[in-house]
């Protein structure tokens, strides 16, 4: 049903680290590999060998540079993108057929494949560019929170996380219950000051991004002058470690 | 956004639908008493209405991924304003076939049932365009769609097509006469053409919701440029939010758009007023097409010039 | 509203009907993965979270590997070239055809002259093999790809350390405060290296990205140093001046650890001039005070005690040694414990000649003030003020921490030691450094500064991964003769340790194809890939008959001099033969390079073969553990043989092996010794009880590092998820190089041949016999034509110069440094053929800063005109800000040659795609060399100097070639995983 369920208690969602982004685009490859023989599979892939190839991925790693500042020379951000899981979105509610709902347990927002019949409307009331079409399959696709692996009592429980958290090779990304405030990632959503994107459209997104921390390049003055002055043009200044008692 | 032809065939072509079926119903009060109770008569603008709609709704149909399963579409009235058009177009076909109906067992559309069925499509077509707009109205996504006029616009346009429609097939002659016409035309077209400007001007300010800022999370501060995208070759998003217009080229399809729908009907319209004719038809048809070729530039840029917030940050 | 309305889904589907545990070979790092399988089809491959290297991630090229696997350009069946060479025309042949020719091939060369077939091997991991193989057919022409990829790395390292950045040694991720990483894109260790920053993110610890380019790594450092390319010799001579100046220098480590004591002849001119003074046993010697032969206090050390607070009396002797006044010095062996050893002074030696301690030498030459911060910033392209800071952060950091482990220890000298003293500052290095002509003096400038901290092995700093630390130099020397059955003394590859090593004939000439280990890179210990097909055309030193390739592109993105490259293996004599006879090479895929092969033999993929990640070869230890690992076939191997015939490389290279005859390849009765790779692995000893595998050894398995073969081996790695491991003692985890237990368990295992302290070399005196012999000493001496160079760059301490291509060109004419980074989810050429890598960046941009473009009036995506001294390309730009701004920079690998690969002719690929390597030449500008380190051999790749001009609009970039023959690839969609949501 595209009307919103009650919001729930559980907000599952994913917290990424921007501070520790290294931009290696892991999360992207393992989320449209397990996701591609998942239940929203395939993500069709067009022209793969071709001229102008194109697929569908739920998971997309942006670059942007940050330009300078007095302090610090310009940045280099990598960002990566996926669906939100937002508490009250529009690509739901527009949707004509129900195929788009979000899960009352857990508030995750799926397509139902079966019900979509590929209007696109979701993808254009989604600000977050996180929903993808397929020509081809002739439906809406979109991250499900990796819903058949979270759950997943054949997976060992230690690995029943998103394929984009499992793989991610700085650990920058966490899944978990963004509703519990006890939950881990609350809590480093609340040390860390994560931020939720573009609030002001109103679609509550549960996922939750942290900020780069200020870089500590140090100031560019010395603080205070080099401990020693040595007059480095004679040998002489070599004789200060000549009687320097050593334990070997 | 990408112009989708079959989206903007279908909102132009049902539009006019629903106008002349409007104008239509408008009408059957203004009727003398003959042709009010000659179904016949009516039945000639109902039938292209129907055409009208019929085509453009098909045309929308065929632009789903999965044609087959539209019935389903009709499902979520109570969020989706697509579903609520979908189910308002279907509800238009009611009074229409009792239309039908009635015309051929020479039934008057004067009795009461007759004005219930009248009322029901004139309200109906009016509410349908309505939801049509307000699927692109209810989209916060793309300022230029979720602006305040678009709905205006959607029904001026389709009173303004549909006027010109039921014009040029002969309404006219029973009730308004050529001034009348002529005046009609001239409402519409200046509606349309002021509307329009409006609209303009306030999306050529630019302003989107959201900054790139806003977009990563990052302080206002902060300078942010695309270093890399996330990849090189075009994708979904890029081809479906990412059309972008050269500013010159909107500058030029605009002032052909505003000819074609406003200033062209606008002067077929004078001579009628002015010089008394007895068949003025070939000016109206002119008006007509010329309106209708002006709608199809005008929709079309509705959308190749609309930003979505995702090119903010792709 | 009802979650009735909800679909149910199944959430409870297993991943596959099958789990195979191996290794990953989307690049070089391997990490050990979980292949699910799921109706003989690949449904997932993840990280395996209990193996040591990845610990469960897996990078984008790791999870592609599905689409790797089945990627169309796969090669199917042996091929014979029918057509020209290069033009891609060939015949799909039988195994046995292919074999046979091969070996008879092989057969004639090895009768006529084994050195005549030159056998070169790239990206692979199974140089225990292929050296081995190499040795037992009997050609001193045989490398791997580590001549043109970080040699100077390895080199410097070995020689200085007795260990090395690059995989083989790592930043002590745990307790470190401060890491400096000094040109590192992805690195070999990628996964790792990963875990580990986001490691330090959490702990607070100080990222330094020193790199011309900002992205990747460096995006997220605390700190970035754009420095000009070339440039970080100087740089770290900055530092170290700094350091030398405020005395903030752990002398203690300094003394125990290294040569910095030791003292050095100082004769000019005479043939021991800079040699180290030593006893009648060969003992190096230093100076200690005049009354004592060892400290009075010879007690153990405390943690974190500076030591012998006694100070000695002012030596006036030692101050004026000139004088022949040098009365208050004692000489004893260097190796002595508890003494207290002068560091500076002149000394002078009981016949009479004057001697300086390694420590004076260098504190001389870097307090030099052309090292001073203000003297190298220009040059650099950083404030003299950011060196000087950065040099106090990182003695604050060394010096003024709180690290200390509380794991006592025991040193060589049988001393206790209660704690592990920190150094937190780590350092780690790659190619930035590495492929400069400067790369190993540079290294070597860097090892330098970490051991002016005291910042190798300590807790904190660089650790050394096992086997290393291993002696210094290495004891294996490289082969030079044949015996009567043909075999070579010893494995082709080695280590110098003075001239008399060298594979030069009388006249001094080159010996080998590739020129290394010739007086113009004497210690290319990694061969040199890169000229070796120029040297085949030109028959330098000798024609040859059989040029035998394995895993290397060697036509395209591994070529310098791209176009001349393609020239040469197509070119001709005056015959009208072919002026390279006869090329074999192995690739798995329709790479460039297998266009210009005459036999094509097609290698299975990674996931289809058995390999051996053993630690004779590169290993995948860390710092706690010594590991090794295998790979084996985890797909059904009829289901893959559908219309293909393939072999893994290692079982066809025995095979031949026993073809030609060779004894070790060949049982008495002449029949193949091994039946194939995994055999070999098994049952193989390179020494008694020594194989490939260090795991499960001895009949029954229970024995590790040494044992006898088992035959279950390969059960027992299958078994426990595909590797082994064997974690180091706590009390042997730190001060590797000095720590009994260390290297007693490293002896244990094999590592080491005695479990003798690795003394850590501030001064080279190996590189001094070399300018010894330059300066006319010694019986193995450099042709007159190359004593200079050899004497300039064969400095015992590190110095800084030019890079060859800037110092033979103008700034006038060629104003920018051009250099590539990897991407990370790209490996080198292989990534473009995959469906979804390809689709993240099938196209590449030069960038540029802002302000060049400005200069250049260049927009963004204009088309440029890039210009070297060797050529030009015409590519499109983009500008970005973050990066040195007299560089340019584009991604590596991504250009295609139109046709390869599978994809289609006008892919963005190859139509707009392109590579830097057209611009570089082999050679340097004058021609006199190849555009190599001088003393290791190494490629200097990022010695590229270029200017920019705008140019027209394209439609494509510029250089072209022809389109390598062959049908475009289908457009057809690619659904795959449709199939396993059928599935049940
Ligand atoms: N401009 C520039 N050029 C460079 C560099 C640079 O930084 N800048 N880097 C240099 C360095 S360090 C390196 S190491 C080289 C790397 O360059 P190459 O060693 O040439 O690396 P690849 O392009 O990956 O080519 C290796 C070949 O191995 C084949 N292959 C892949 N898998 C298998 C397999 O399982 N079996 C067999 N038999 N073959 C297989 C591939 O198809 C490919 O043809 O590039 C060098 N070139
Ligand atoms: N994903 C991926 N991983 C790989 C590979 C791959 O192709 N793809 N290839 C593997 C191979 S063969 C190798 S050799 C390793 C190489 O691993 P890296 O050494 O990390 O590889 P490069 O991309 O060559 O990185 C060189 C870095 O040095 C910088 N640089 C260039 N010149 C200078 C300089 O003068 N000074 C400093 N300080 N920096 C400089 C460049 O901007 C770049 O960031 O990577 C291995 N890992
Ligand atoms: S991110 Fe987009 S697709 Fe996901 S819930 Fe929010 S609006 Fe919907
Ligand atoms: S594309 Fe599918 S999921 Fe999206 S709004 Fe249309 S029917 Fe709903
Ligand atoms: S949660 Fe799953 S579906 Fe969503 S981005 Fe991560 S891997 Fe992809
Ligand atoms: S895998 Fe992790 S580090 Fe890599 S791009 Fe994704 S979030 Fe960033
Ligand atoms: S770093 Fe990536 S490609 Fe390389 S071995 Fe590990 S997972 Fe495989
Ligand atoms: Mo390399």
């Amino acid at each position: 049903m595209t009307a919103l369920p009650a919001v729930s208690k559980k907000k599952l969602g994913l917290v990424i680290d921007l501070d520790t982004c290294v931009g290696c685009h892991a999360c992207a490859v393992s989320c449209k590999e397990w996701n591609a023989g998942g239940i929203a599979g395939p993500l069709t892939d067009e022209k793969p060998y071709g001229d102008d190839p194109a697929g569908v991925w739920f998971n997309r790693v942006h670059s942007y540079e940050i330009e300078a500042l007095d302090a610090q020379p310009a940045m280099t951000l990598h960002f990566p993108r996926s669906c939100l899981h937002c508490e009250t979105p529009a690509c739901v509610t527009v949707c004509p057929t129900g195929a788009s709902y979000k899960r009352a347990e857990d508030g995750i927002v799926l397509v139902d494949e079966d019900k979509c019949i590929g209007c696109k409307l979701c993808s254009w009331a989604c600000p977050y560019g996180a929903r993808e079409y397929s020509p081809v399959e002739g439906v809406m696709k979109k991250c499900t929170l990796c819903v058949d692996r979270i759950y997943n009592e054949n997976i060992p429980e230690a690995s029943r996380q998103p394929a984009c958290v499992q793989a991610c090779p700085t650990r920058a990304r966490h899944f978990g219950d963004l509703g519990d405030e006890n939950s881990a990632v609350s809590k480093l959503v609340a040390e860390r000051g994560g931020v939720a994107l573009m609030p002001e459209l109103g679609y509550a997104p549960v996922n939750r991004y942290l900020p780069p921390r200020a870089r500590r390049a140090g100031a560019a003055t010395p603080a205070s002058p080099p401990a020693e002055n040595l007059e480095t043009k004679e040998l002489p200044s070599l004789l200060r470690w000549l009687d320097r008692a050593l334990s070997r | 956004m990408h112009p989708a032809f079959s989206v903007i065939f279908f909102t132009t072509l049902s539009g006019a639908g629903y106008g002349l079926w409007f104008w239509t119903m408008v009408a059957i009060p203004l009727l003398d008493d003959q042709a009010r109770h000659s179904g016949l008569a009516l039945l000639v603008p109902l039938a292209l209405g129907f055409v009208l709609v019929a085509v453009g709704l098909s045309s929308s149909v065929l632009h789903l991924g999965k044609p087959l399963r539209a019935w389903r579409a009709f499902s979520q009235w109570r969020s989706s304003w697509l579903s609520r058009e979908g189910v308002l177009a279907m509800t238009t076909f009611v009074p229409l076939a009792y239309f039908a109906a009635a015309s051929f067992s020479r039934v008057p559309f004067s009795n009461g049932l007759g004005g219930v069925a009248a009322l029901w499509l004139a309200v109906g077509s009016i509410a349908t365009v309505l939801c049509t707009a307000m699927i692109y109205a209810s989209l916060r996504p793309i300022p230029a769609w979720s602006h305040r006029l678009v709905p205006a616009v959607y029904l001026v346009f389709a009173l303004h097509t549909g006027a010109l429609i039921a014009l040029t097939i002969g309404l006219r002659t029973f009730a308004i006469g050529n001034e009348g016409a002529a005046l009609l035309i001239l409402l519409t077209s200046m509606l349309a053409w002021r509307l329009k400007r409006r609209y303009w001007q306030d999306i050529d300010r630019g302003v989107l919701p959201v900054t790139r800022n806003s977009a990563l999370g990052l302080p206002a501060d902060r300078e942010i440029k695309q270093f890399e995208r996330p990849h090189t070759e075009a994708n979904y998003l890029t081809k479906e939010m990412g059309f972008v217009l050269a500013r010159k080229h909107s500058r030029r399809l605009r002032l052909i758009a505003v000819l074609l729908f406003a200033l062209v009907p606008a002067l077929c319209a004078l001579p009628l007023w002015f010089v008394p004719m007895a068949h003025p038809t070939p000016l109206l048809a002119l008006a007509c097409a010329s309106a209708l070729l002006g709608t199809f530039v005008e929709r079309w840029l509705f959308f190749a010039e609309a930003k979505h917030v995702v090119m903010t940050y792709y | 509203m009802a979650p009735m309305s909800e679909p149910s889904l199944d959430l409870q589907k297993p991943v596959g009907d099958e789990l195979k545990q191996t290794t990953c070979y989307m690049c070089a790092c391997r990490c050990g993965i979980n292949v699910h399988l799921r109706d003989g089809k690949i449904r997932y491959i993840e990280g395996n979270p209990a193996h040591p290297v990845n610990r469960g991630v897996l990078c984008a090229k790791g999870s592609a590997g599905i689409m790797q696997h089945y990627s169309p350009a796969r090669l199917r069946k042996p091929m014979l070239r029918t057509g020209e060479r290069g033009a891609n025309e060939f015949r799909e042949i039988e195994w046995d055809e292919a074999l046979t020719l091969a070996a008879t091939w092989l057969g004639e060369t090895r009768a006529r002259d084994p050195d005549r077939l030159a056998f070169f091997t790239g990206r692979d991991q199974s140089q225990a093999l292929t050296g081995w193989w190499a040795q037992q057919y009997g050609t001193i022409n045989y490398a791997a790809h580590g001549g043109f990829c970080s040699v100077n790395m390895a080199a410097g390292g070995l020689y200085t350390l007795g260990g090395s950045f690059w995989e083989f040694g790592e930043p002590d991720w745990e307790h470190t405060r401060y890491l400096m990483l000094w040109g590192v894109a992805e690195d070999h260790d990628s996964n790792p290296i990963k875990l580990g920053l986001g490691h330090l993110k959490g702990s607070g610890a100080k990222i330094v990205a020193v790199n011309p380019v900002r992205t990747g790594y460096g995006a997220i450092a605390d700190e970035w140093v754009g420095i000009r390319p070339g440039t970080d010799g100087l740089f770290a001579f900055a530092l170290i001046h700094e350091l030398l100046k405020a005395d903030r220098i752990d002398l203690d480590y300094l003394v125990r650890y290294t040569n910095a004591h030791w003292l050095v002849v100082q004769n000019p001119g005479g043939a021991d001039d800079g040699l180290f003074a030593r006893d009648a046993d060969g003992q190096a010697l230093c100076a200690v005070r005049g009354d004592a032969t060892a400290s009075p206090h010879p007690r153990p050390l405390s943690p974190g005690e500076r030591g012998d607070e006694i100070l000695l009396p002012l030596g006036e002797g030692a101050r004026r040694a000139d004088e022949g006044n040098a009365v208050a010095t004692n000489l004893i062996p260097a190796n002595t414990p508890d003494i207290s050893p002068r560091i500076v002074g002149d000394v002078t030696l009981p016949d009479g000649r004057r001697a300086v301690p390694v420590f004076h030498l260098v504190a001389e030459r870097y307090l030099d003030p052309q090292y001073a911060p203000d003297a190298v910033s220009d040059r650099c392209g950083i404030p003299a003020d950011t060196i000087r800071r950065i040099a106090r952060e990182i003695a604050a950091a060394a010096f003024d921490s709180d690290v200390n482990l509380p794991v006592a220890w025991t040193d060589t000298h049988g001393r206790r030691h209660a704690s592990m003293r920190g150094r937190p500052v780590a350092m780690h290095a790659m190619r930035g450094i590495s492929a400069h002509s400067n790369g190993f003096h540079t290294c070597r400038a860097l090892h330098l500064l970490q051991l002016l901290l005291g910042a190798v092995d300590a807790p904190g700093s660089f650790r050394y991964q096992p086997p290393f630390p291993r002696p210094i130099p290495p004891a294996n020397r490289p082969g030079k003769s044949r015996g009567a059955d043909g075999k070579l003394d010893a494995p082709p590859l080695g280590f110098i340790h003075g001239p008399e090593d060298l594979l030069v004939d009388a006249q001094g000439q080159p010996r080998r194809l590739d020129h290394a280990y010739s007086w113009s890179y004497p210690l290319a210990v990694h061969g040199m890939l890169h000229t070796v097909i120029r040297n085949a055309w030109a028959g330098d030193p000798n024609t040859i008959d059989v040029l035998f390739l394995f895993m290397a592109n060697m036509s395209w993105n591994s070529a310098m001099n791209t176009t001349e490259t393609m020239r040469w293996l197509t070119d001709k004599d005056e015959h009208g033969e072919y002026r390279i006879p006869k090329i074999i090479y192995s690739d798995a895929y329709a790479s460039e390079m297998t266009a210009y092969a005459d036999l094509v033999l097609p290698d299975t993929t990674y996931l289809e073969r058995f390999d051996a990640i053993s630690l004779l070869d590169r290993p995948i230890s860390d710092a706690d553990c010594a590991s090794d690992a295998i790979r084996h076939p985890v797909l059904s191997a009829p289901e893959q043989a559908a219309g293909r015939d393939v072999r893994g490389f290692q079982s066809v290279l025995l095979d031949l092996g026993a073809r030609l005859k060779l004894p070790a390849m060949t049982e008495a009765d002449g029949t193949p010794k091994y039946r194939d790779y995994a055999d070999y692995i098994v049952r193989h000893e390179r020494a008694p009880g020594v194989g490939l595998l260090a795991g499960w050894r001895g009949e029954d398995g229970s024995q590790s590092g040494k044992g006898a073969p088992n035959p279950a081996q390969l059960e027992k790695y299958i078994a426990n998820g595909g590797f082994w491991r064997e974690a180091i003692p706590a009390s042997a985890r730190y001060y590797k190089m000095a720590n009994r237990d260390y290297l007693e368990w490293s002896a244990k295992l094999g590592f080491i041949a005695k479990p003798e302290p690795v003394v850590l070399q501030l001064y080279s005196e190996t590189l001094q016999k070399f300018r010894l012999a330059a300066q006319g000493h010694g019986p193995v001496q450099p042709p007159a034509a190359q004593r200079e160079r050899v004497a300039t760059y064969f400095d015992p301490l590190p110095i800084w110069y030019e890079p060859f291509e800037g110092a033979q060109t103008t700034v006038a004419d060629f104003p920018l440094s051009a250099v590539t980074q990897r991407p990370p989810f790209m490996y080198h050429a292989w990534g473009s053929q995959n469906a979804w890598l390809r689709q993240i960046t099938a196209r590449n941009y030069l960038y540029l800063h802002p302000s060049l473009a400005e200069k250049q009036g260049v927009l963004d995506g204009d088309w440029v005109h890039v210009d070297s001294h060797h050529g030009r390309i015409t590519v499109q730009a983009k500008l970005v800000a973050n990066m040195q701004p007299d560089t340019v920079w584009t991604w590596n690998a991504i250009g295609k040659r139109r046709g390869a690969w599978k994809l289609s002719k006008n892919s963005p690929e190859s139509k707009q795609g392109f590579l830097l390597n057209h611009l570089i030449s082999d050679i340097t500008p004058r021609g006199d060399y190849a555009n190599a380190d001088p003393v290791t051999g190494q490629a200097a790749w990022f010695d590229l100097r270029v200017r920019l001009s705008k140019a027209e609009a394209q439609d494509g970039s510029s250089p072209q070639f022809a389109p390598l023959a062959g049908a475009d690839p289908s457009d057809a969609p690619l659904r795959y995983g449709a199939m396993f949501r059928k599935s049940k």
